[in-house]
């Protein structure tokens, strides 16, 4: 089989967020050939520090995620807070009002599995620290679409248990430390 | 595109004729939804209603009718609180309230009411602001179900303490607790809040325009719509409105990407309201 080139990164990361993307997304190149898109849990009833945080560390532009936004190469996107965030088949991004997921909103699993849906074996997924198992599934069904599964080694992460859960769920994933996900990703 | 992606999954084409046969038989029109949600949806409906393909499902749908209520219950299902997002209401409160008092009378549309707890809010606010009496509010929704709810207007009273705060939040001039009585773990809003209202049916995709309206407020129906679509309701909202008349959307929500966006003015740009141009 013939390895198919990488469309899309989409990361999902809950406590210790900050910390973990600190290491990751500041370090791709501002040629960086990829959308990147990302679900961090953060608190439902106040705006995201998300985006201003990491457009001041970054190379990359950083944006909050709008509703039938089509994705950009070496764009990094954040998911709203108190809303889904998906990848339709087209391509764009679409948000949701649907109930939490495993008390999340947004949801690592739905935009992992809107993903997978939409690039297939085309996508990279990243599974980050946290400490409950959202992105578990949904790095399941990248896994099975064929596309790239990777896990923050739980040994360093600041929350254990979503990397497990994920490791558990999907046991082929590339476990890998904060440095490894980066260069990773810089040489795709 | 990669030529593995432009080949159709056979899932995606059951889908398709899914949605195809519930318009044709039933009339409700899912097609132009955005499709990731609609397919998270469907799946939920599939495994729980205990079918092992959508083919067997449409197949269901079609010959038995009393699939389509359980099927709607998937499609239409939408979780809100009462005064979501309460400097949303706050900015209709403090900027849009004022125009709206030079009216003598006043027509309110909530377009996709759902189980009703946006209309409480905006007949609540109306109240504390003495507009309540000149004012007709339209609730619509395509889903029965969820009409009955809004009009039963009982809810959990888990949900209370929260619908409070943001009532609060929104500068509520009451207490939420004057038009609620809590009874064996629910609340039932008080049945005065329904007197202006009228609950009815209809369909931001196949439905026309039926009165002339001061305020829409349309908060996160639309974004499980295609652009397309998006361009129908917004077309709809613009020639259902009065000249100068609000239409409020949900927080993530813009005209920016819609067709019609010419014909409105931002009113309040970081609470998503906005006003119909003159011309």
């Amino acid at each position: 089989m013939t390895p198919v080139k990488a469309q899309a990164v989409t990361i999902g990361a809950s406590a210790g967020a900050v910390e973990a993307l600190s290491a990751i997304l500041p370090a791709l190149p501002q040629s960086f050939p990829l959308p990147v898109i990302v679900v961090v849990h953060v608190p439902s009833d106040r705006p995201s520090l998300m985006v201003d945080l990491f457009r001041a560390k970054c190379r990359l532009p950083v944006e909050e995620a709008e509703d039938k936004q089509s994705l950009e190469t070496g764009t990094i996107y954040f998911a709203p807070p108190d809303y889904h965030l998906l990848v339709e088949t087209d391509r764009n991004l679409s948000l949701s009002s649907d109930e939490p997921v495993l008390f999340s909103r947004p949801s690592i699993d739905i935009l992992f599995e809107s993903a997978a849906d939409a690039f297939g074996p085309a996508l990279i997924a990243i599974v980050l620290t946290g400490a409950n198992r959202d992105g578990a599934d949904g790095l399941a069904a990248v896994h099975e679409a064929g596309g790239t599964a990777i896990v923050q080694n739980p040994e360093g992460a600041h929350a254990r248990a979503m990397p497990e859960a994920a490791i558990q769920s999907c046991p082929s994933a590339l476990v890998l430390s904060l440095d490894a996900i980066a260069e990773y990703l810089k040489e795709v | 595109m990669t030529e593995a992606a432009a080949v159709e999954k056979v899932e995606d084409i059951e889908i398709r004729l899914l949605l195809e046969a519930l318009f044709l038989k039933y009339h409700y029109d899912f097609r132009n939804y955005a499709m990731a949600s609609i397919k998270r949806r469907l799946k939920k409906a599939r495994e729980q209603l205990g079918f092992e393909t959508f083919s067997a499902m449409q197949e269901g749908l079609l010959h038995d009718q009393a699939m389509l209520p359980q099927l709607l219950r998937f499609l239409t299902v939408q979780v809100s609180e009462m005064f979501r997002d309460p400097s949303y209401f706050k900015a209709i409160r403090e900027k849009v309230v004022p125009h709206l008092r030079t009216y003598p009378s006043l027509k309110v549309w909530i377009a996709g009411c759902s189980s009703g707890e946006e209309l409480y809010s905006l007949v609540i606010l109306f109240r504390e602001e003495g507009l309540e009496d000149r004012t007709i509010f339209y609730a619509t929704d395509i889903s029965h179900e969820a009409l009955e709810a809004a009009e039963t207007g009982v809810y959990a009273l888990d949900r209370i303490q929260l619908f409070t705060e943001n009532h609060r939040k929104s500068g509520g001039k009451s207490s939420l607790s004057d038009y609620y009585q809590a009874a064996y773990g629910k609340a039932l809003f008080d049945k005065t809040l329904r007197r202006n209202v009228v609950f009815s049916d209809h369909s931001l995709v196949t439905d026309a325009v039926f009165a002339e309206m001061h305020l829409i407020s349309c908060r996160n129906v639309m974004i499980y719509f295609d652009r397309a679509l998006q361009d129908r309701a917004v077309g709809l909202f613009k020639d259902s409105l009065a000249r100068k008349g609000f239409l409020g959307l949900g927080a993530k929500e813009n005209l920016r990407f819609s067709c019609h966006a010419d014909a409105f003015t931002d009113f309040v740009r970081e609470e998503k309201i906005y006003q119909r141009r003159a011309e």
